[in-house]
């Protein structure tokens, strides 16, 4: 059976899950002299279908996972998963192992901020979402709370969220100024 | 039937280059469990990198690493061309692939006398040294350094590789073909090296797909996977890279650490393949295509979007996620290095192996605590400035750079 491409499972996805499933955005770009094209789709998913998508597009073509980004934008914190899936060069003409990205976002309330863990479909999600419980405070059910990047002892908790980024920044540009302020003693 | 006990290894450990902490199980000699915990060098690189603008990140982003400080760079500048629509001329995408490639023979070669020393060979570890320093002195041709070179602009690269340096880059080429045999040679047919290579670190391939595996450490589990060749970036899509595994030297994939070896020896040979294909085939045009910085600045601070760069690096794929959201700096700034995929593919690994081998095993992925813990800085820091240990002012960092380029002079006159 010919594996079945981007597209194919974006217009499935769509079919299966309608108004759950939103911002569908294809995005094409060509580089080099021959202007190879890679192609992306981002899409949207309501919070109550997360995990059966996830599933879902490991049925169709196991994908691979190559990193949960996200960002707190005060409201929500807003993950992407960034999945690959390869594509048959029978139906790519010209292309090798070509692949094509999936990149699921997904809003968590930022006052429970609680989501399920992939791990049992995508093992290799693992260190991805543990970075994500610790540096943004998303709970990812499943995984424990085992610190993998913050030292225990630091005492820091979640460095990415809005409120602590702008704590951060407040802070560099007091450290601007008094290095400003010193210029003139290094350069005596 | 022994009984299990804990063994720990790290986070300093003299077999580990970088910080990081190995909690290991053991019945007698043998491994029946691991739990790794990076972040014992994690400085917050990317929380600094969302508090400036981003062409001052993009220094930034080189340093997550000194031994991939082209790949970082290189990826960073894609993923805000990308979100901003910045166009890149062709001659800078044959550029930047020489540069990465280059970038590709110093890392393996570096990598391969690492091994050899984990084996405790190291006739060979000097042999790898030997071999790598050639790269470093034609990253420092083309770029002015041997590390941090400085080379990336969003819209392209700030230095030309004009013709008259073909000739030398195509000499290292050729030493690098070359090298390519003896390297096989010793790798290959050494007793010493295949009783600690072969059947140890068995990865396979279900386990390097499920774990997301990247790079050499998934090539050498037989998945043909490289970002070059599946997602075409740069001048790769000309090239028609193809993704290797160790097929066709071996005649069968076993996924142990021989054969991880095998994949990146056969990719030095590749790299310069691609350098030769890019130096011939060169376009001539303009190297960038917003030569002011003011003029970026402003058109970054108009931005309003996401993008992601990806990019085969030494060890695996490599990407950095920005967004923009009309602001000096970006919102969100996302670096994940294939350490990040990999460091899981140990558990399997080891699993079995005797406390021995971990040294062995555990560089077999080529693992980049830096990149993975994203920047250790180390140095004195400087009391004057009343700075924690470890930090420089940028005046200090200035003032040592003024510093190299006359004692760079010197030498330079010194040759007339």
């Amino acid at each position: 059976m010919a594996k079945l491409n981007a597209k194919t499972i974006i217009t499935n996805l769509e079919k299966k899950y309608a108004d759950k499933i939103s911002g569908v955005r294809e995005e094409k770009h060509n580089y080099g002299l021959k202007k190879k094209e890679t192609l992306t789709y981002w899409f949207t998913v309501d919070k109550s279908i997360f995990k059966s998508v996830v599933s879902e597009i490991c049925e169709l073509s196991y994908p691979f996972l190559s990193v949960i980004s996200g960002r707190d934008d005060g409201k929500n914190i807003h993950l992407i998963y960034h999945m690959y899936i390869s594509i048959d060069p029978a139906d790519s003409p010209g292309a090798k192992n070509k692949e094509e990205g999936l990149y699921l976002s997904v809003a968590l309330p930022k006052n429970n901020p609680k989501i399920e863990t992939i791990t049992d479909l995508i093992p290799g999600a693992r260190i991805s979402e543990h970075e994500k419980q610790e540096m943004l405070g998303v709970n990812v059910e499943g995984i424990g709370d085992e610190k993998m990047f913050l030292p225990e002892q630091s005492g820091i908790k979640c460095p990415w969220t809005k409120e602590s980024l702008a704590k951060q920044k407040a802070q560099a540009d007091k450290d601007q100024a008094k290095e400003e302020a010193t210029k003139g003693d290094i350069d005596a | 039937m022994h009984d299990a006990y804990k063994m720990f290894v790290g986070p300093v450990h003299p077999s580990l280059e970088e910080p990081i902490f190995f909690d290991f199980k053991i019945e007698g000699e043998k491994i029946v469990g691991v739990n790794i915990k990076p972040g014992n060098a994690h400085r917050g690189i990317e929380a600094l990198g969302m508090q400036r603008n981003p062409v001052k990140v993009l220094t930034l982003a080189e340093r997550v690493c000194g031994i991939c400080s082209i790949s970082h760079p290189s990826t960073y500048a894609r993923a805000v061309e990308i979100a901003s629509g910045i166009e890149v001329p062709a001659r800078a995408d044959y550029i930047r692939t020489i540069m990465c490639e280059l970038e590709r023979i110093h890392s393996h070669t570096l990598w391969a006398g690492l091994l050899a020393h984990e084996i405790g060979f190291h006739s060979v570890l000097h042999f790898g040294m030997k071999v790598r320093e050639h790269v470093m002195d034609m990253l420092e041709y083309v770029s002015g350094n041997r590390v941090n070179y400085a080379m990336y602009t969003f819209g392209g690269v700030r230095r030309d590789i004009p013709k008259e340096k073909h000739e030398k880059l195509l000499g290292a080429v050729k030493y690098y073909k070359d090298a390519y045999d003896k390297l096989y040679d010793v790798f290959l047919h050494d007793k010493t090296i295949a009783a600690r290579t072969e059947n140890v670190g068995v990865l396979s391939k279900r386990n390097a797909l499920e774990l997301c595996a990247v790079g050499p450490t998934a090539r050498g589990s037989g998945i043909a996977k490289d970002v070059r060749a599946d997602w075409p970036y740069a001048a790769y899509g000309d090239v028609g890279v193809k993704a290797l595994t160790s097929l066709p030297v071996r005649g069968k994939i076993v996924g142990d650490v021989l054969d991880r070896t095998i994949v990146r020896l056969m990719e030095v040979k590749q790299s310069a393949e691609i350098i030769e294909h890019c130096l011939d085939q060169m376009p001539s045009g303009p190297i960038m295509s917003i030569p002011k910085i003011p003029v970026m600045l402003s058109k970054l601070k108009s931005v309003t979007g996401e993008g992601m760069g990806r990019q085969e690096a030494p060890r695996g794929e490599l990407a950095h996620y920005v967004r923009f959201n009309k602001n000096e700096a970006m919102e969100t700034w996302k670096v994940k290095a294939p350490t990040y995929n990999n460091l899981a593919t140990i558990a399997p690994m080891i699993q079995n192996m005797q406390i021995a081998d971990i040294p062995v095993v555990t560089s077999s992925i080529d693992p980049c605590i830096a990149c993975l813990d994203r920047v250790a800085l180390v140095g004195e820091g400087s009391k004057k400035m009343g700075k924690r240990p470890g930090t420089l002012s940028k005046y200090e960092l200035h003032d040592l750079c003024i510093a190299k380029s006359k004692s760079l002079g010197k030498i330079e006159e010194g040759h007339h």
